[in-house]
């Protein structure tokens, strides 16, 4: 077995020996936390895809996050309040289970991530950056504006969404769900980098021009990396969602592109556990400095600049040995 | 809809448009010379507008509290670039947006820190806070006006800064050849710590006008941070040329867009529908002028071809 493979199991290992031990000791709060950590890794794991193994620097993946949340708070509400999604043009009836609102998510999350990936991917490098950024915050300030989802207010549905007719307002049982979902979603990853397509992206980050001259257009790999990686992320959103039974434009914002990003620095950078070690790190990190002082992100920060600035590669790349992670 | 009104809206556009120009020249010449993108701009800016703040409440003095503005963001410009930014000059975009972001988790909770979350005004001196009638029967607020004249002036300033001073041409050849320059015998780091200082001390500024304007408060700086990348995308980045068109053409679209569209929309629609989506429309329009000029000019209106 490679020396990473081993890492990512440990680190899943760890994640489902953390729920255990709240479920063992009756301490919900520890499984929703680790809840958490499975659903932030999903959305890392999504951006991996785009920002480590294909380069691309997306700022704007809380786009794809929200788009997610938004997704199910909107289904899952109008089926509380016995009202369809839509009229117009055809009738879309609300929906409390999690499978259709799951493939719900990950379609919206495409539908917005192709044109997106269409006008940013016709830049690059700090472009990129700037664009995927600024077109999070158009969808942030719209969903900010628009009154018939809540608006600034957000949007509320009482009652998590079930798979199964599983009670899924128990902690250990949404967590299972969250933690298959993540093992699944690992899975197709190290699938999809293995994969001719993984090749190619990775060709694309390296030298565009010999894929090119090897009958590959790097735009379109491009492209699917981004959306696949915006799906990845959408169902995460959905998943984060149901995890709160509410959903806000705080989950478009600015804010969230960031932390998902740090959840993929923090792990390290085209790792396939890197996600998974980063989420969890990130929640141990706020946790415990909540615990020093209310100012916690001044410290959180200041831990971020030191592992930007001397521990390239994160927590994996620590683990693993050096490789050359991005560049 | 007035004439009067109308020419009131445009008059906020530009103002909007050069505050936008102040804040994005420092962000496009910081990456223009020194390739780097820092997010941590919005967070000068709200030093700059904090400083404002605490000066001019302990001096009473609101042009003290301008220059200590500019003081403080230009230090701590000089502080975070040869502590920090330094090291990320040679890393690539990724290092750089994380750094720049936690530096952002340091400012903004460190302000939150020393001042709490409440926002502050500031109270204009009554020389400056009048209004004053313009030709075609406009009343202006006389504030407002001098935020234009200040913006207009920076610009000026900074073209003939960046094309006729020694400064200025060490800084574009360190825009075309950084490695060149430095074997040429400039203080390449110096030269690096003169720019980001002087972004900073710009940002600043713009934080303490724009502040005293609406609030001084925490998390001010990322809207406009983001405001600005909008500018310098449509611009071009590196162009301080760029910038100024970009910026006052992000500030009009913006301003008039949200005056116009629930009008326009009015038109079609019953009130309170009009205004909803008018308004919902309205704040997306400017990242649709950037994906318009994205699409006939990948590099923006005044960036060098790719």
């Amino acid at each position: 077995m490679r020396r990473e493979t081993l890492i990512t199991l440990t680190l899943l290992a760890l994640l489902l020996g953390a729920a255990v031990y709240g479920h063992r000791g009756n301490e919900p709060f520890i499984i929703t936390l680790a809840a958490k950590a499975a659903i932030f890794a999903i959305a890392g794991a999504g951006l991996n895809l785009a920002l480590g193994y294909g380069g691309l620097v997306s700022f704007g993946h809380a786009a794809f996050f929200g788009i997610g949340g938004y997704a199910a708070g909107i289904i899952a509400s109008a089926a509380r309040n016995y009202e369809p999604v839509m009229t117009w043009p055809i009738e879309i009836a609300g929906s409390t289970s999690m499978p259709v609102i799951w493939i719900v998510a990950i379609i919206a999350a495409m539908i917005i991530a192709i044109p997106i990936g269409i006008f940013s991917l016709r830049t690059g490098g700090v472009y990129f950056i700037m664009i995927t950024l600024a077109f999070a915050q158009m969808l942030y300030y719209f969903a900010v504006s628009w009154p018939a989802y809540g608006g600034e207010d957000g949007l509320s549905f009482y009652v998590r969404n079930s798979v199964f007719g599983l009670n899924m307002m128990d902690p250990w049982t949404y967590f299972t769900v969250c933690f298959g979902v993540l093992a699944v979603v690992l899975a197709l990853m190290a699938v999809l980098v293995r994969s001719r397509f993984g090749l190619a992206l990775e060709m694309a980050r390296q030298n565009a021009q010999r894929l090119t001259a090897s009958g590959i257009r790097p735009f379109n790999v491009r492209l699917t990396a981004f959306v696949i990686s915006a799906m990845i992320t959408g169902l995460a959103g959905a998943l984060y969602a149901d995890l709160n039974r509410f959903v806000s434009p705080a989950m478009l914002s600015w804010h969230t592109s960031g932390e998902i990003m740090v959840f993929v620095i923090l792990g390290g950078v085209a790792r396939l556990g890197g996600p998974v070690a980063g989420a969890c790190l990130y929640l141990l990190l706020e946790q415990t400095l909540d615990g020093v002082t209310d100012y916690w992100q001044v410290l959180l920060g200041i831990v971020l600049l030191l592992v930007v600035l001397f521990a390239r590669g994160g927590l994996v790349g620590l683990l693993a040995g050096r490789r050359a992670a991005h560049d | 809809m007035s004439g009067a009104l109308f020419a009131e809206q445009l008059l906020n556009g530009l103002q909007f448009g050069v505050m936008l120009f102040v804040m994005a020249a420092g962000l496009t010449l910081v990456f223009g010379v020194m390739g780097l993108i820092n997010l941590a701009h919005g967070s000068l800016y709200m030093l700059g507008a904090f400083a404002c703040a605490a000066v001019a409440a302990a001096t009473g003095s609101f042009v003290l509290g301008l220059a200590a503005s500019l003081a403080a963001a230009a230090i701590a410009g000089v502080l975070v670039e040869t502590l920090i930014i330094r090291h990320l000059y040679a890393r690539d975009h990724l290092d750089q947006v994380i750094a720049t972001f936690a530096l952002i988790l340091v400012f903004t909770e460190g302000t939150r820190w020393a001042f709490g979350s409440f926002p502050l005004y500031l109270n204009l001196p009554d020389a400056l806070s009048g209004s004053v009638s313009l030709p075609g029967g406009i009343t202006y607020p006389l504030f407002r006006l001098l935020i234009i004249g200040v913006g207009l002036a920076i610009a000026a300033g900074l073209f003939l800064l960046v094309n006729r001073t020694r400064l200025g041409m060490r800084i574009r050849a360190g825009e075309s050849d950084r490695e060149m320059i430095a074997a040429l015998g400039v203080d390449i780091g110096r030269l690096y710590t003169i720019v980001f200082a002087l972004g900073a001390a710009l940002a600043g500024l713009a934080g303490a006008l724009v502040g005293s304007v609406q609030a001084v408060q925490i998390g001010m700086g990322e809207p406009v941070l983001i405001l600005a990348f909008v500018v310098i995308v449509v611009g071009g980045i590196g162009s301080i040329t760029g910038a100024f068109v970009g910026a006052i053409l992000v500030g009009v679209t913006d301003t008039l867009g949200r005056f116009l569209l629930p009008q326009a929309f009015g038109l079609i629609m019953d009130a309170s529908s009009a205004t909803s989506v008018g308004s919902a429309l309205a704040s997306m329009l400017i990242y649709v002028l950037m994906a318009l000029v994205l699409v006939f000019r990948p590099t923006g209106l005044f960036g060098k071809p790719a």
